[in-house]
């Protein structure tokens, strides 16, 4: 049977069809889905959200300890925070296949960095997967497992985001009975004592060796006739592109891309006059097969920046010179912002009233740093807010300088936020943390996390109390809020910065998004008593718009957190229905 | 035959991904070699969104660069302006004539262009107009722009209506099945 499916569908797939037995990750995009249809087989397959990457893979090592196939699955930059398991991974190998996937994001879409994590295979010295379509995503998970048992190591198998995202067309199977091996103590692969790691570093390189000869006959590094005498290597989606710009070209399509088969490479290199490498980002592959000794033409014409797509490759190589022009006028931008009703807005709100240094961190409160609340001095990764708070402050020590509030998601929190808070605690730091607790991971389309007593199997579960955490750790001063009662935020914010002591301040209002389909009584304006001051556009609320010198509500987008109508100094605001029921005054 | 590309931009909430989910559905059904992309992330959160589906004999690349698609079907008209540069110059642009301000806009801090449409006119030959707001309403319901605007795409492709049927049936849910078969009718009442 043949269906439309995502790369991260496919991936789902080619896990179930492959006899998996554990599947692990956190969420990130474009990884997410690859979880979240996994748990679609639930009944086959055991999967969780993980509290973080390095986690997930230490959970997915484990269950391959046990002779069971595993997989994981991360964005790019999770892979940083699994890079120790991974290396340790790479040294114990792997009993039952072990597949890791990361989904880069060439072009950043939804990502801090563009970081390219082929050199990740490289530097733990494991095989790398490269799928150019669903169909090769579904069968290089599957593909993978067996790679993993083969030769003892886990795979490395990296989509990016037009693989993840792309639907293309994929022939199903059904599941493959795979029999576990069970659970055998073995001291000398396992346990990573300096004696046991240095026999083990022996076997990791005579690994890669065999590897190498795998790869020269990896039916998926594969040569494709040509009309022509250029030749061309790709990888991943970007052998897509280049099969649209040079459609008389020899092929040389690399799937299995580390460690390269060399003697593969260089008869291919024997066959063309001239040879192009096209792949997204870094010249991985380039610098590879130039140290082969093969001359190529690479990024010196071909984009590191960005994405790829034909047009881009056309002209980078000077075969498109032609560029349309248009006479427009000024586009404006369309950022994304905070939903109306969002629980984050009031907190940026009032932080934006306070002189304070805001250090912050990643997920949908992010936005708070675009205008109009333009409230965040610094977003480096997860879990950096609290330790950049602490680190700043410890700098501005004995100077005069605005008190430093570091914020942070629930999930993140989870995630990266503790130990920051820990070594805050343990070094007398005297920042203050607002925890934006909202029950759920937002930014990534809504996953439960460890506080919100649920998993992804859908089972209840012990939720973690933020407040009792932080109270166990040595937080003294820790207070949960309503966070759509601005005064009340604004004030005990500007009272706890102002402690010689840390506190934490945890917000009480889930995502609006939390509550799809329900109808929320608005709140309108009184045009006769508005007086067009604009103070309510503050907040940036999507609901509210100025036209003429006038306010106005959207009713279609308003869900009446009432938060506008406790800012307007001339009360000109009102709920169109007083008894309705409201974001903040939700019944049932 | 020769891959046809076709964008589907607007502004996320306006259904776009589920409008390019039916549209590629129906490529298969036909028995096309098909792929399609978006971007999923920050745009949820009311930014602009684009997806691409291509089909044919073959498809390779999944998405397409400047000067390179044959239909841009625009479900707010911003957003057929802010895409334009990747039409073809043979390319047809269909265009809801809806706006829906993007924050600066609402909040003052930028202003939306005048005439988007007359624009649009003067810098491409083809361009087809489609108050989708007002057939969407008439349909139904507001919602429902986003199949209206299928309904006006389904006349300029060679797909048997059946096979549009058949795949709207199978992706909406049966509650919103029957104003949505509406909206995609009113869609193809129009004059082209
Ligand atoms: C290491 C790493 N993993 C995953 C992500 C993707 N990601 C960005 S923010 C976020 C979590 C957001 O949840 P939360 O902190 O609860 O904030 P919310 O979006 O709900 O406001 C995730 C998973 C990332 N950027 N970095």
């Amino acid at each position: 049977m043949k269906a439309l499916l995502s790369g991260n569908e496919a991936v789902a797939r080619g896990a179930w069809e492959g006899g998996v037995k554990v599947a692990t990750a956190y969420p990130g995009t474009p990884s997410t889905e690859i979880l979240e249809e996994i748990a679609k087989y639930k009944k086959d397959i055991y999967c969780e959200w993980s509290t973080n990457e390095k986690v997930a893979l230490e959970v997915a090592l484990g269950a391959s300890y046990a002779g069971v196939r595993a997989l994981t699955a991360m964005k790019h930059v999770g892979l940083n925070v699994a890079a120790d398991p991974l290396f340790s991974a790479s040294y114990i190998g792997a009993t039952g296949g072990l597949v890791i996937v990361s989904c880069d994001d060439p072009g950043m879409h939804s990502s801090q960095n563009e970081q390219d994590n082929r050199h990740y295979a490289r530097s733990a010295k494991i095989p790398l997967l490269e799928p150019s379509d669903s169909q090769e995503a579904k069968d290089f998970a599957i593909l993978g497992f067996e790679i993993s048992e083969e030769f003892d190591t886990p795979v490395l198998l990296r989509l990016t985001t037009r693989i993840s995202h792309s639907k293309s067309i994929v022939e199903l199977n059904v599941r493959r009975d795979i029999p576990i091996k069970g659970y055998k103590k073995d001291f000398s692969k396992r346990v990573l004592l300096p004696a046991v790691a240095r026999e083990r570093h022996v076997f990791v390189e005579e690994r890669l060796r065999r590897l190498k000869e795998f790869a020269e006959n990896f039916p998926f590094n594969r040569i494709e006739e040509g009309k022509s005498e250029i030749g061309v290597i790709a990888s991943g989606v970007a052998y897509q592109y280049a099969k649209e710009v040079f459609p008389d070209a020899w092929f040389l399509k690399l799937s299995f891309s580390y460690p390269l088969p060399e003697n593969l490479i260089k008869k291919f290199a024997s066959l063309v006059k001239k040879i192009y490498i096209v792949e997204e980002n870094d010249p991985f592959l380039e610098t590879e097969i130039r140290a082969m000794g093969i001359k190529v033409i690479g990024k010196e014409k071909i984009p590191q920046i960005g994405e790829l797509n034909p047009t881009i490759l056309r002209r980078s190589l000077g075969f498109e010179k032609k560029k349309k022009i248009y006479d427009l006028p000024h586009i404006p931008k369309r950022p994304p912002a905070l939903c109306p009703g969002c629980p984050h807005t009031p907190v940026y709100y009032a932080l934006s009233r306070l002189k304070v240094i805001v250090t912050g961190d990643i997920g949908c409160y992010t936005l708070g740093a675009l205008p109009p609340l333009n409230t965040t001095d610094s977003c480096a990764e997860m879990g950096a807010s609290i330790s950049n708070a602490l680190g700043l402050e410890k700098a501005l020590h004995g100077m005069e300088h605005p008190k430093v509030v570091a914020v942070i998601g629930d999930s993140t929190f989870l995630h990266s936020g503790i130990t920051p808070l820990i070594d805050m605690v343990y070094n007398k730091g005297t920042s203050t943390v607002i925890i934006l607790d909202n029950s759920t991971t937002a930014m990534t389309g809504h996953q439960d996390h460890p506080g919100t007593g649920r998993t992804l199997m859908g089972e209840e579960t012990t939720k973690i109390s933020l407040e009792r955490l932080c109270k166990a750790i040595g937080i003294k001063h820790t207070y949960v809020i309503d966070p759509y009662d601005v005064k009340q935020t604004k004030e005990i914010i500007n009272r706890e910065i102002h402690r010689p002591e840390p506190s934490v301040i945890i917000t009480n209002r889930p995502c609006v998004l939390l509550f799809r389909g329900k109808k929320w009584t608005p709140a309108i304006i009184n045009q006769e008593l508005c007086t067009g001051c604009k103070l309510c556009l503050k907040l940036g609320c999507p609901a509210i718009s100025l036209r003429g010198d006038k306010l106005f509500i959207d009713e279609f987008l308003c869900s009446g957190c009432e938060v506008c109508i406790e800012m307007c100094p001339l009360k000109a605001i009102k709920l169109k229905d007083p008894q309705g029921e409201t974001v903040k005054n939700p019944k049932s | 035959m020769q891959t046809e590309s076709i964008i589907i931009c607007g502004v996320g909430g306006q259904g776009i991904l589920l409008a390019s989910d039916i549209l590629a559905e129906v490529c298969l059904e036909a028995g096309y070699d098909v792929k399609k992309s978006e971007v999923h992330g920050m745009s949820q959160r009311g930014g602009d969104v684009i997806s691409t589906v291509r089909y044919g004999k073959k498809v390779y690349s999944p998405i397409i660069g400047e000067n390179s698609a044959d239909i841009i079907l625009a479900l707010e008209k911003l957003e057929a302006l802010r895409n334009i540069s990747y039409l073809k110059d043979s390319g047809k642009i269909i265009v809801n004539d809806y706006r829906w301000d993007p924050l600066p806009v609402a909040s003052g801090l930028d202003s939306y262009p005048e005439n988007v449409i007359e624009v649009l006119k003067s810098n491409v030959k083809n361009v087809y107009v489609v108050n989708g707001a007002e057939l969407a309403e008439k349909a139904g319901s507001l919602r429902t722009m986003n199949v209206v605007l299928l309904g006006t795409l389904s006349l300029f492709l060679d797909f048997p209506k059946e096979i549009w049927i058949k795949v709207i049936e199978k992706k909406i849910p049966s509650k919103y099945l029957e104003i949505n078969l509406e909206a995609f009718e009113k869609g193809r009442d129009i004059k082209i």
